[in-house]
């Protein structure tokens, strides 16, 4: 059933993959658990007890000098100054034309040293463009891709779990960290970095750790985690869960023909960011997204509830619904679609024409030539209670 | 690799389908592991005339969308509509109340014995 493409790279934790009997895909360059057993059952874990993830693929590249917070205002869209030291920020990296070439998670963990996650896809581009970018400043940018693994612990039981693997010194500060925020502790006797961070809509931790010591930390939080209802959890379940939670995946909601602003996420962009002076920082992309900050978008993101049971999926066509139910003029294009476990209902996100973007709007998807009948509703779909 | 009945016989598309008149089609393990939570099924109608290695319906699971062949020739006379109503029996049963369809056979494709579709699988 699988072909092993030997091109793939292949995480710290593939062996705990293969030995739990994982179904393998390749993903962004990378071979990855698709599922364990079940995508569904994975989905209700993490939305009910946990789900541990092995997310090794995605790029960690370090910003580290007197001027990495001044580099980094000048190479993506936020603002790196005003992160806080053991805070983060969701942003994103832009081409000079305001197109999105990565969506990213900034953590701040000194005063002169920040993290960007990257997605594992772009991780390269992402580490060569903020070193371009940085090059003038006093910064040393350093990918660390390969030698840094990244397992999650995501759901409710999340807390629990990991506080019960962390030493004693640092229970304290696991148990009351803010999402969004790292803090450094001892973890099943690992030197890790741990972000209350995610991409399920659920709490939960980002555990980033040194390659080696990857497996050791995964099979403790297996174990520690049994009592608690924790399952392996693969892509699958971690795409239906961003979805729910309305969080777009670069290559279906954003792209380089994308920028933020269409996404409904201008608000990452901080066209008037000042540096510590109060001089106006000159940032990649600025112009462009400026001029488009102040036009209304050709098309707009929004989400799509289904009143039938077949799920749209990316690529398919967003058309009018005509009184008897038939497919009318085509008015945008689904950017991802599943059935989703939680609602009990096909969901999908989709961009579309602004006139056709008003919740409650009656559209339908080209499902494989059948008009089935979608509904625009808010995003997210789902939020933690 | 997991067994297979004996009784039944397989398609390379990985169906199959048993001696009974009318006989009864289905998927296999193999297939509804590879597919994951099936959450659509979409079934040829009853009194259709299907033909053995054409298209008749498509099975969609949480990730993805397969077309579902027919490993014989003839008419369709009963569907599962239990299946149709929860397709989740096609994972946990694949062999027994996931069936899918039942067909009066006038004829078959290539189909293979349990030994030879578990080599093929293999």
């Amino acid at each position: 059933m699988l072909s092993e493409d030997p091109q793939q790279k292949k995480t710290p934790l593939h062996d705990e993959h293969v030995a739990l009997g994982a179904s393998l895909t390749g993903f962004g360059g990378w071979l990855m658990p698709l599922r364990y057993t079940s995508d569904l059952a994975e989905h209700r874990a993490v939305r009910e007890a946990a789900g541990l993830f092995d997310l090794s693929h995605m790029g960690e590249i370090h910003l580290v000098g007197p001027e990495a917070a001044t580099a980094l205002d000048h190479a993506i869209v936020g603002n790196a100054t005003a992160i806080g030291v053991g805070r983060a920020r969701y942003s994103m990296l832009c081409a000079e034309d305001g197109s999105v070439l990565d969506d990213l998670i900034v953590y701040r963990l000194a005063d002169e040293h920040f993290l960007v996650v990257a997605n594992a896809g772009n991780a390269p581009l992402v580490a060569r463009e903020l070193t371009e970018r940085a090059a003038r400043f006093d910064v040393v940018v350093d990918d660390r891709s390969d030698a840094t693994a990244l397992v999650a612990v995501q759901g409710p039981r999340a807390e629990e779990i990991v506080a019960s693997l962390t030493d004693d010194a640092d229970v304290e500060a696991v148990r009351t960290l803010r999402y969004y925020a790292s803090t450094r502790a001892t973890v099943a006797g690992v030197e890790t970095l741990v972000a209350r961070t995610g991409y399920t809509g659920e709490d939960g931790f980002e555990l980033f750790v040194p390659a080696e010591r990857a497996a050791e930390l995964w099979k403790a939080a297996l174990a520690a985690g049994e009592g608690h209802g924790l399952v392996p959890a693969g892509l699958s379940a971690r795409d239906s869960l961003r979805l729910e939670a309305g969080m777009p995946l670069y290559g279906h909601e954003l792209d380089t023909t994308t920028t933020p602003y269409e996404a409904g996420l201008g608000r990452v962009v901080k066209l008037d960011k000042v540096s510590d002076d109060g001089t106006p920082i000159e940032f990649v992309g600025r112009a462009a997204l400026k001029a488009r900050s102040e036009s209304q978008p050709a098309r707009v993101l929004v989400g799509l509830r289904g009143e039938g049971r077949r799920p749209a999926r990316a690529g398919y066509d967003v058309v009018v619904r005509r009184p008897d139910g038939s497919a009318g003029v085509e008015v945008g294009t689904v950017t991802s679609g599943a059935p989703s476990p939680t609602l009990g209902c096909p969901v999908a996100m989709a961009y579309v024409t602004p006139e056709v973007s008003a919740e409650g709007t009656e559209l339908a998807v080209d499902v494989r030539g059948r008009a089935e009948p979608f509904v625009v509703v808010p995003l997210p779909f789902y939020t933690r209670s | 690799m997991a067994d297979f009945p004996a009784t039944l016989r397989y398609s390379v598309e990985h169906e199959w389908v048993d001696d009974g008149t009318p006989a009864t089609v289905g998927v296999t393990s193999v297939a509804a592991d590879a597919l994951g939570d099936v959450v659509y099924l979409e079934l040829p109608e009853v009194g259709s005339t299907i033909e053995a290695g054409a298209v008749v319906g498509e099975i969609e699971s949480t990730k993805s969308v397969s077309e579902l062949y027919s490993p014989v020739t003839g008419t369709v006379v009963e569907v599962n509509q239990a299946a149709v109503d929860e397709p989740a029996l096609v994972n946990s049963d694949p062999f027994g109340a996931g069936w899918l369809f039942k067909v009066d056979v006038t004829g078959t494709g290539d189909l293979l014995s349990a030994e030879e579709y578990a080599a093929h699988t293999g």
